[in-house]
């Protein structure tokens, strides 16, 4: 047995497999299938000041080889997930990251705030949700703005800061620098591509938002390449996350760069993915000889 | 651990009308109590998300689920032969609540028939109405009437049955029966529970949402319900797939 505990921020992880915000709710749901300790962390469903009630459905349709969805940040509230579900979850054995969205960088800062004051391991930033007027992604499209909203975060949180990534950017690397600069301990990528389908005979978008946010397996080389470039480009840890489906997936993306990863959408078909691609990274080190899974990261050999 | 994905033997996988197929699937397992109401999550290879069948029939070690092919999941499942097995996450769902001393009308509409059989089978003396477009989607008579359950039906068109929709059987039956359980459009819901409204008897109503997890983690599958005067969002799979009908705002 190899060894697949990682690192991020001075923060321990049994195993590099993160569930992915917004496709694991609070963790319960899940806990039904497996004990949440399997999983080496939780990025929460992304919280706000206030309850969101989110949009109308449809929220989601199927696309080859992905989905998209727009929940558009439906949650309770911060205070409602400090109060009710923080604790539950702080028993569960397993790193805890809360993910907050917010619409103006005070927003922000509050939240960071609040939730400094709690258990929660980390705090992810969530400036990229393509599925709300304003859910941040507006804080996540360029350098100036990356680098604001992050360093007035950073005066207010005293958890370590995953900044989370758009891939609805021109130069992504640069975005990641911002981020760096600006006092991020990590950054995590890719969140959704923004896509869009219609109903041909009703011509309606699926989705009651319009557009919505691709994952799944469709977009895993978008990610492959886009962690790839920012690992060239920072040096804080990579969270990498973006179609990961296999054993295999997992493998290719730390080695593109990543240090941790997470994954989502695969859940949806099978909910006991994390488990078996723990497994096949297991089997892959020990048959290549390698005593930690950290010995893969960013280890791509590029032509 | 509440829930877990088996593997079932698929035992046949039929066309029983226009685009309606019936699959049953082995399934021995005496510990699983599923509720009428209730669906399986069915994976289909290659495909990223599950599809949400609600369960026809679960007796004498046979899980049944009768569904429409609408696209390319559910076409994939109706190709599906006998002898494989078939990876099935169930029962989910908060189903039909049924008290035993009350006589209930169960209603289905077009696809939204099937969940009233199992249902019919958990009730004493059941008033089913079943409504269709036309003949060609007339399914579940026979099931029906084995099961003990007084069965009309009505067509859109009248090609079987009589011609109408099941609201206009309902207004004629609702003062014969304690309480309403539907499923089907819509449409067809929202008239329903106006009927019961009108003539003050509960109505319990199963939904449909394009659905994501299936067991509530992922929020896509939203429906709009009012609790002690306020308005929230809860969710098809995991709250429902059925809600007392006073609480949904449709």
């Amino acid at each position: 047995m190899a060894d697949i505990s990682v690192n991020v921020a001075g923060v321990s992880f049994n195993n590099p497999l993160i569930a992915a915000s917004g496709t694991f709710g609070f963790g319960r749901e899940y806990n039904e299938f497996y004990p949440l300790e399997k999983l080496g962390g939780i990025s929460c469903k992304g919280i706000t000041p206030t309850r969101r009630d989110g949009n109308p459905p449809p929220r989601i349709a199927e696309t080859p080889s992905g989905i998209l969805n727009a929940v558009g940040l439906q949650n309770p509230g911060v205070d409602a997930f400090i109060k009710e579900d923080l604790p539950w979850l702080k028993q569960q054995n397993t790193v805890i990251i809360a993910n907050i969205a917010g619409n103006t960088p005070e927003e922000y800062c509050l939240m960071a705030e609040k939730l400094s004051g709690t258990d929660v391991d980390m705090i992810e930033m969530n400036i990229s949700c393509p599925n709300v007027k304003n859910g941040g992604v507006q804080f996540g499209t360029s350098c100036e703005s990356v680098e604001a909203i992050t360093s007035a975060v950073r005066r207010h949180c005293t958890k370590p800061l995953v900044v989370k990534l758009s891939p609805n950017v021109t130069d992504i690397a640069s975005i990641a620098k911002a981020a760096e600069a600006a006092g991020a301990d990590a950054v995590s990528m890719i969140n959704t591509l923004t896509g869009m389908r219609i109903d041909i005979n009703s011509r309606r978008p699926i989705i009651h938002n319009n557009t919505g946010g691709l994952s799944g397996a469709a977009v895993f080389p978008v990610a492959v390449r886009m962690v790839w470039q920012v690992a060239n480009a920072i040096k804080i840890p990579i969270i990498g996350m973006g179609g990961i489906t296999t054993w295999e997936d997992a493998v290719e993306m730390l080695i593109a760069g990543a240090t941790a990863l997470q994954i989502g959408t695969v859940l949806f078909s099978d909910p006991y993915a994390p488990i078996k691609i723990n497994e096949g990274i297991n089997n892959f080190l020990d048959k290549n000889g390698i005593k930690s899974v950290t010995e893969l990261s960013g280890t791509v050999i590029p032509w | 651990m509440k829930y877990d994905v088996r593997q079932l033997e698929l035992l046949s996988n039929e066309q029983i009308a226009d685009g309606i197929f019936d699959m049953r699937l082995r399934c021995n397992e005496p510990d699983l109590k599923i509720e009428c109401g209730q669906f399986a999550h069915v994976y289909v290879p290659g495909k990223s998300l599950r599809r949400p069948i609600s369960v026809c029939d679960a007796s004498d070690g046979v899980l049944r689920l009768v569904y429409q092919v609408k696209g390319e999941g559910t076409r994939a499942m109706s190709q599906m032969k006998a002898g494989q097995d078939v990876d099935v996450l169930y029962p989910l769902g908060h189903g039909f609540n049924v008290e035993s001393g009350k006589r209930y009308c169960l209603i289905g509409g077009g696809i939204g028939v099937p969940p009233m059989l199992y249902t019919a089978k958990q009730c004493e003396n059941p008033l089913v109405i079943t409504g269709f477009r036309n003949r060609d989607f007339v399914i579940l008579q026979d099931d029906f009437k084995s099961a003990g359950a007084e069965v009309m039906l009505c067509t859109d068109d009248g090609t079987a049955g009589k011609k109408g929709f099941v609201t206009d059987l309902l207004k004629e039956q609702i003062a014969s029966v304690d309480e309403v359980c539907a499923c089907g459009p819509i449409p067809m819901l929202k008239a329903i529970a106006q009927v019961c409204k009108e003539a003050d008897k509960p109505c319990q109503i199963s939904l449909e949402e394009r659905m994501g997890c299936g067991v509530g983690a992922c929020l896509v599958c939203a429906v709009k319900v009012r609790k002690n005067g306020e308005e929230i969002m809860q969710h098809v799979c995991k709250n429902g797939p059925v809600f007392n009908a006073e609480e949904v705002v449709f």
